[in-house]
């Protein structure tokens, strides 16, 4: 089948697209967009998480036909431009504070803190928390993914 | 020569700084490419065929039904490994694909290329394998009685020639259990194998050894190592999980085949089977001390199962023993470590091996021995804290700084977290909104560890660096060449700050690691900052001696900013004018100082490289009506000698406390009849944001004098001393004995 959608602004089109796909695959071995990470592949990780119409889901979980006539925005599409200074404020917080390490959980987690500040500009660290439960970090244990989230509020 | 031993200089972003990763910029913008993000022209895709049982004979293995799919391309059983059939990173016992038997659950039967990943997997369930079912053996008492043991490794010394009875005032004795943890990184396995022109092959993959599965891939496949060219992808993450082989020679074996890339990726559910897991262990210990709690001697018993095969076993079971007492003064030790082989999952690296195991026991003891003369758990530890020229059970003297008591002291001494704010989110249940704080008690526990750094026993450990300073649009230039693996670690960051303190030059480059340098050694034991951090600044004293001799003059010393520098202080020559007769290029291979055998009968000798310790405070809030634990606060503090890179020293402390906390109450694989009951994160559980609380971290940095910049190795030492430190509290708010970690809601709740 056929999958035409946006993505990062552009209309983008998939061929042969086997309806058991994910939208995950078709992002990621299809469209040439492997930002979305594949941790899991069931729903349980959040490193896939994109942005489609505009609310955060496991990109894992959509089939690839549901994304058919879709807007979709991946950690790809978040900053404005290329280049260090082109940064969206949640990338660059999360370099400024070592919430990065191997980065496998990271533009998943971006995505996720990027959505959460667009909802609440000033989460309680409570509130941090509980928006980033779905996503699992097997490498920093989250104390510099919360400082970065706060940074990112903050600037 | 005598310029080698000045003083480094100084630059921005050097040794001591911050200085950022250089590849962190494409990891949050979603650039960085992955082992799994590979892609080339023509590509397939491989799966594989696992066996369903933990132990049966192989009667006969069908693949027509697989070859008969459309876009399948080949279909390959251990009959078409055209080299050694099986490999091992000590012990060469792992079959490429299983040959006649499978001893574990998940052994390779079989591979399918196809041209879609689907295609591939369907194609493999059409294989039929005819399996003549065996009892597996699962129990490592019972492994240990029939004689399938890995290695035992005795350690005995005594305070007086001859022997003594263990005789003591206070004798406390206990049998702890340590569950199945799986690393859990989250890039799964997985790579592109690229056949090449010379008949060899390209492999890009994840992993934590370019050279070491360099040598297991060629002799697989028969061919030379030089044409088996290996390529570091990106790695989500290893934790020990990838040191043995997975998908390697996998890949190449249909790549080789096809003559096709062949790309393979396991799912998460694969990467439970794909991949060795931390030895189960049963310890049993007794601790005897005089009426002030002054240790008089340990006795243990230590059984680890190592599962289906060798793996890397045999050092694990010397860790435990070598280590099994802590970082106490004990005069008599009698400790007999055994690893075992069993059908269960083979089990190897994880972060901490051996020692992991063995401080859940001998800190459980310590506690019990608290409690049994009266005095608090961190007295206890202090009165018999080891110090610089201590004598381990193995006879080996400490030589570098050990600031037991000082860690201990820095984080008792830290105020304790406020009481609970009310926020049912901050209650054990969290969002589930279990409990309004009935029946909810806090306690508070403490630990310390002890790890040994880089690798042991008169192994041969040495890294290569390749340094070549040149001009670049005009400006000094550095490129650091090296196969070590960054796995998330922040190793690339090191060797760049290394470079600039070395040289005095800002713009460094870090080549990406490959098979074309000299081995590395793994990204493991807490080692890479230390031995290819020693191999980088090695190589950059060799550069920076070469270009001081193009100045021709004898006071030219130091390298700062890009210029010669002079001891009076006065500018000699710019690098840029030096670096007009050409590139200066050098490659040095770098060992640490060398390690003895263990005695196999005593266990002593002078095993280890170099001592790491941290200790933990950790507060718990227990729910003891439901069993469930919310982790209030840990606090760490840890000597890293020096903080090379402050922010990754901490984040390396942060990120193995969590692993810790996850052995103490939540991680297991449950495995029933060598059978995995839970390859899922579904299933199996890690922490997410919500199960860990603030940490605070204290970094002392007492410089080792043998040691490169006198650092000290940081990785692991955090995962070793959290899980007991989270279950003393656990007991502390409870009551309760709690000799097996994870610790289960029912081991609380329903506790007799
Ligand atoms: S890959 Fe989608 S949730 Fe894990
Ligand atoms: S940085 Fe490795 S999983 Fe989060």
């Amino acid at each position: 089948m056929r999958v035409t959608c946006v993505v990062n602004g552009e209309t983008r089109q998939a061929d042969d697209v086997w309806p058991g796909e994910s939208l995950l695959y078709v992002l990621r071995e299809r469209l040439g967009l492997p930002g979305a990470k594949n941790a899991c592949e069931q729903g349980e990780c959040g490193s896939c998480t994109v942005y489609l119409d505009g609310l955060p889901v496991c990109a894992c979980l959509v089939a690839a036909g549901q994304a058919d006539g879709r807007t979709i925005t991946t950690v790809e599409g978040l900053a404005p431009g290329t280049g260090e200074e082109q940064l969206d404020r949640v990338q660059r917080a999360f370099l400024a504070t070592g919430a990065v390490q191997c980065g496998f959980c990271t533009p998943g987690l971006i995505v996720a803190v990027h959505d959460l500040l667009a909802r609440d500009p000033a989460p309680t660290d409570p509130d941090i928390r509980e928006a980033l439960a779905g996503n699992l970090c097997r490498c920093t244990g989250y104390e510099k993914i919360m400082e970065a989230v706060r940074l990112a509020a903050t600037s | 020569m005598s310029t080698l031993t000045r003083e480094p200089t100084t630059v921005a972003g050097g040794v001591g700084t911050s200085a950022p990763r250089p590849d962190g910029v494409l990891k949050v913008s979603g650039e960085f490419a992955y082992s799994s993000d590979l892609w080339a022209d023509e590509m397939l895709w491989g799966a594989t065929v696992r066996s369903p049982h933990p132990s049966a004979e192989i009667r006969a293995v069908d693949i027509t039904g697989a070859l008969a799919v459309p876009g399948v391309y080949a279909v390959l059983t251990a009959a078409d490994v055209p080299g050694a059939k099986r490999y091992g990173l000590e012990i060469v016992d792992q079959p490429v694909l299983a040959v006649d038997e499978v001893r574990y659950e998940g052994e390779p039967v079989a591979l399918v290329a196809a041209d879609h990943p689907e295609t591939a997997r369907r194609a493999a369930a059409r294989i039929k394998v005819e399996y003549a079912v065996r009892a597996p053996v699962t129990d490592p008492e019972e492994a240990l009685s029939r004689g399938d043991l890995v290695r035992h490794v005795p350690v005995h010394r005594f305070a007086s020639a001859g022997g003594d009875a263990l005789t003591a005032d206070v004798v406390v004795t206990g049998t702890y259990e340590v569950g199945m943890q799986d690393q859990a990184f989250l890039g799964p396995e997985s790579g592109l194998a690229v056949p090449a022109e010379d008949g060899g092959i390209d492999l890009f993959v994840a992993t934590q050894w370019l050279h070491v599965d360099q040598k297991q891939v060629a002799a697989c496949l028969a061919l030379a190592p030089e044409q088996v060219r290996l390529r570091l992808a990106g790695v989500g993450g290893a934790f020990g999980a990838r040191e043995d082989l997975s998908m390697q020679v996998h890949a190449s074996l249909l790549a080789l085949h096809t003559g096709k890339p062949v790309k393979m990726v396991y799912g998460r559910e694969e990467s439970f089977f794909g991949h060795v897991h931390r030895h189960p262990a049963r310890l049993e210990y007794e601790h005897g001390a005089d009426r002030t709690g002054k240790l008089v001697y340990v006795k243990a018993r230590i059984v680890l199962d190592g599962g289906a095969y060798t793996s890397s076993t045999p050092a694990v079971v010397a860790n435990a023993a070598t280590l099994g007492v802590g970082p106490y003064d004990v005069p008599t030790v009698v400790v007999d470590a055994y690893g075992v082989y069993t059908n269960n999952p083979p089990c190897g690296a994880m972060r901490g091996f051996g020692a992991v195991q063995a401080c859940f026991a001998y800190e459980s003891q310590m506690d019990k021995l608290a409690a049994a003369i009266g005095v608090d758990p961190v007295e206890v530890r202090r009165r018999n804290a080891m110090t610089t020229g201590s004598v381990m059970p193995t006879g080996q003297i400490v030589s570098g700084p050990a600031p037991v008591e000082e860690l201990l002291s820095l984080v008792r001494d830290r105020p304790l977290p406020p009481e609970a704010t009310g926020d049912p989110r901050e209650r054990p249940g969290g969002v589930a909104n279990t409990t309004r704080g009935e029946g909810v008690v806090r306690g508070v526990g403490y630990a310390i560890g002890i790890k040994n750094v880089c690798f042991s026993e008169g192994f041969d450990d040495f890294s290569t660096a390749r340094v070549r300073l040149s001009v670049l649009g005009g400006e000094p230039a550095v490129l650091v060449h090296t196969a070590a693996a960054e796995v998330g670690q922040g190793l690339v960051t090191v060797q760049a700050q290394i470079a600039r303190t070395e040289l005095g030059v800002s713009q460094v480059t870090v080549a990406t690691a490959d098979t074309s340098v000299g081995s590395a050694g793994s990204s493991s034991a807490s080692r890479q900052t230390y031995m290819t951090g020693g191999a980088v600044r090695a190589a950059c004293q060799a550069v920076r001696a070469t270009v001081l001799e193009r100045t021709g003059r004898a006071d030219a010393l130091s390298l700062v900013d890009g210029k010669v520098v002079a001891s009076d202080g006065s500018v000699v020559a710019s690098l840029v004018e030096l670096l007009g007769e050409g590139d200066v290029e050098e490659t040095v291979e770098w060992r640490h100082k060398p390690t003895m055998p263990l005695d196999p009968v005593t266990g002593q000798g002078d095993a280890h490289v170099q001592y790491a310790f941290a200790a933990h405070r950790a507060v718990v809030d227990v729910d003891t009506e439901l069993g469930l634990v919310r982790v209030v606060e840990i606090a760490t503090a840890q000597d890293v000698g020096k903080a090379v890179n402050p922010q990754a020293v901490v984040g390396q402390i942060q990120g193995g406390t969590a692993q810790g906390l996850g052995l103490a109450v939540m991680e297991e694989i449950q495995v029933v009849d060598g059978v995995i009951r839970n390859p899922s994160f579904t299933d199996y559980l890690i922490p997410t944001i919500l199960d860990m609380p603030p940490m605070e971290v204290d970094v002392l940095e007492r410089g080792d004098p043998d040691a490169p910049y006198g650092l000290r190795g940081v990785g692991e030492p955090p995962t070793i001393s959290s899980t007991p430190a989270v279950v003393a509290a656990i007991r502390a708010a409870t009551g309760l004995a709690l000799t097996r970690v994870p610790v289960r809601p029912d081991h609380i709740a329903l506790a007799p």
